[in-house]
């Protein structure tokens, strides 16, 4: 009987969805953030796209301030499809999705979590510098938080709705266009509450009503799209 | 007894033989009731108070509507079984549906567009229906194109399958859609609880071009089964006798 | 004549409602011989796989039939 073999008393070792999925959030971000030209990526397109409407439509802000709500929400998603091409793609090449299928956790949570990654790093941003194209387009100010508001809730959706899109799409090559069709007609109601929400908040409006239509996409998302997600990456690694 | 039946409703030579079999019961009274319902639908009804002779684009448009709808739903229907159960024939049904599905979502986003023109004085209109049908052709586009980009049959099969079951939200939107917003398009006047608020002089008319486009998907979906089955099945041996002429 | 010029007509809509129908009429058309061709294409395909493994395989006995020898 040798000295090591001595029985260790039973103890349920194992990680929390909750802890596994933080894991992976914090990962995700700092990963990202070691290729910090990659991160402002969809920022700067956002700010090229914004700049592009008035070159092309007119340089007066009455009639810009119009379109401005359009704009916003078109740059926006534009935006936030950029980085999603490439939310499971590291991973998957680099056996990371396999594990986390094989690993006993919930999919669905950890790719959640990837997802939340994404909009802490796409979406969040975009609310955030939206005001800023706003005013140059001729936007009061006074529609700040209703911009703010709107673009925030709406890339969650987005974000989601994305996810989804970049699962299915994972064992296509170069899947750009093919993710587009996809992911944006998913995408088409958030585009229609979250411009109609700006669209108030540019007039002075009360945008309560769109706002919440929107939180409801979120939510509807946040519920429904990791399982779609987690099936659609089940199969392309079968 | 039952299970038996459902096994071999899975098994592809049996299917290819029942198609083969049920096609004509399909195809010909489809060509009968549309020759029918336009018979009906052109000259023998009545033309509408409102609308006149125009109102008669109805009996192409709300069957090319209708079915757009069923076709989606049937195949995110076979798509879910051939995922859940893992049966091919199943997955081969939603690969057949899809492009018969999407050619009638463009006829009826057209004759709607046609008929929208000289009744509400637009050809479009970005309100709920049109935009959740236009989705409809997209997420028909969207699955054929994900099949064609994935070279694994199996595979195509299965991802497209989760692409048809996630789309199937647009559905409902599309049919509550004139419900629940107030929209260009009317409410609905068929397919609610109640009786339908239309003339029955333009209500047979429709019903028979609503079953005759039914039988007609399902005519030209066992055609095109076959063939997908066919090409599946590369080299089993059942091929040979039903192929060798 | 007057009648059948009215019918075509369809109260001013004709403009709208013909090509309604007629593009209906297509897309029906269409299914149905797209739906064929593609059967039989596929049936070719399958009869000209069936071949080619009957030679294959035929070519492959005779070799086997003279090592026997």
């Amino acid at each position: 009987m040798t000295q090591g073999a001595v029985d260790r008393p039973h103890r349920k070792v194992g990680t929390s969805i909750w802890a596994a999925a933080g894991l992976t959030l914090a990962r995700d971000l700092r990963l990202a953030f070691r290729k910090r030209g990659q991160l402002v990526q969809p920022l700067v397109f956002f700010a090229i796209v914004t700049t592009l409407f008035p070159l092309a439509i007119s340089p007066e802000l009455s009639r810009l301030r119009d379109v401005a709500p359009g704009v916003l929400w078109v740059a926006a998603l534009l935006s936030s499809q950029l980085a999603l091409e490439f939310l499971f793609r590291d991973d998957a090449q680099d056996g990371t999705l396999e594990q986390s299928a094989l690993s006993g956790q919930s999919l669905s949570g950890l790719l959640f979590a990837k997802t939340g990654a994404h909009w802490l790093l796409t979406g969040l941003p975009l609310a955030l510098m939206a005001p800023l194209a706003g005013l140059s387009l001729g936007v009061p100010v006074a529609a700040v938080p209703g911009i703010v508001a709107s673009v925030a809730i709406g890339s969650v959706a987005l974000s989601l709705i994305g996810s989804m899109g970049a699962a299915i799409t994972l064992g296509v090559k170069r899947s750009g266009a093919l993710l587009s069709l996809l992911t944006l007609p998913l995408a088409m109601p958030v585009l229609i509450f979250g411009a109609r929400a700006t669209e108030l908040a540019v007039k002075g409006e009360s945008y309560g009503a769109p706002l919440e239509l929107l939180g409801a996409l979120a939510v509807l998302g946040i519920t429904l799209a990791p399982l779609a997600t987690a099936a659609a990456v089940r199969v392309n690694l079968e | 007894m039952a299970w038996t039946w459902f096994h071999r409703l899975g098994s592809p030579p049996y299917i290819y033989s029942l198609a083969a079999r049920l096609t004509p019961w399909f195809a010909w009274p489809a060509a009968l009731l549309m020759l029918a319902g336009l018979i009906d639908g052109l000259v023998l009804s009545p033309p509408d108070y409102q609308q006149g002779d125009g109102f008669r684009m109805m009996y192409v448009h709300v069957p090319t509507a209708y079915m757009s709808i069923m076709i989606y739903t049937t195949m995110a229907i076979s798509a879910a079984v051939g995922l859940i159960w893992r049966i091919k024939v199943a997955h081969a049904v939603a690969a057949s549906c899809a492009p018969i599905g999407a050619s009638i979502t463009l006829c009826a986003l057209v004759t709607g567009s046609l008929w929208g023109a000289p009744m509400w004085g637009t050809y479009w209109e970005w309100d709920p229906r049109l935009t959740s049908e236009l989705i409809l052709l997209f997420l028909y586009l969207g699955y054929m194109g994900l099949r064609s980009a994935t070279e694994d049959v199996q595979r195509a099969d299965r991802i497209s399958a989760v692409l048809a079951v996630v789309g199937v939200v647009n559905v409902p939107i599309i049919h509550f859609s004139v419900v629940w917003w107030n929209s260009l398009h009317q409410a609905p006047s068929l397919m609610r609880l109640g009786k339908p608020t239309i003339a029955v002089s333009m209500l047979i008319p429709l019903l028979l071009m609503l079953l005759a486009f039914t039988l007609f998907f399902v005519a030209v979906l066992l055609v095109r089964l076959r063939a997908e089955i066919l090409s599946r099945e590369r080299s089993a041996s059942w091929i040979r006798e039903v192929v060798t002429p | 004549m007057k009648a059948l010029s009215d019918f075509l007509d369809m109260g001013g809509y004709a403009g709208y409602l013909w090509p309604s129908y007629i593009l209906t009429f297509v897309v029906v058309v269409l299914n149905v011989v797209w739906a064929r061709r593609l059967l039989g294409r596929s049936r070719e395909e399958a009869r000209r796989r069936l071949a080619t493994r009957a030679a294959t395989e035929a070519g492959a006995a005779p070799t086997r039939a003279g090592e026997a020898t």
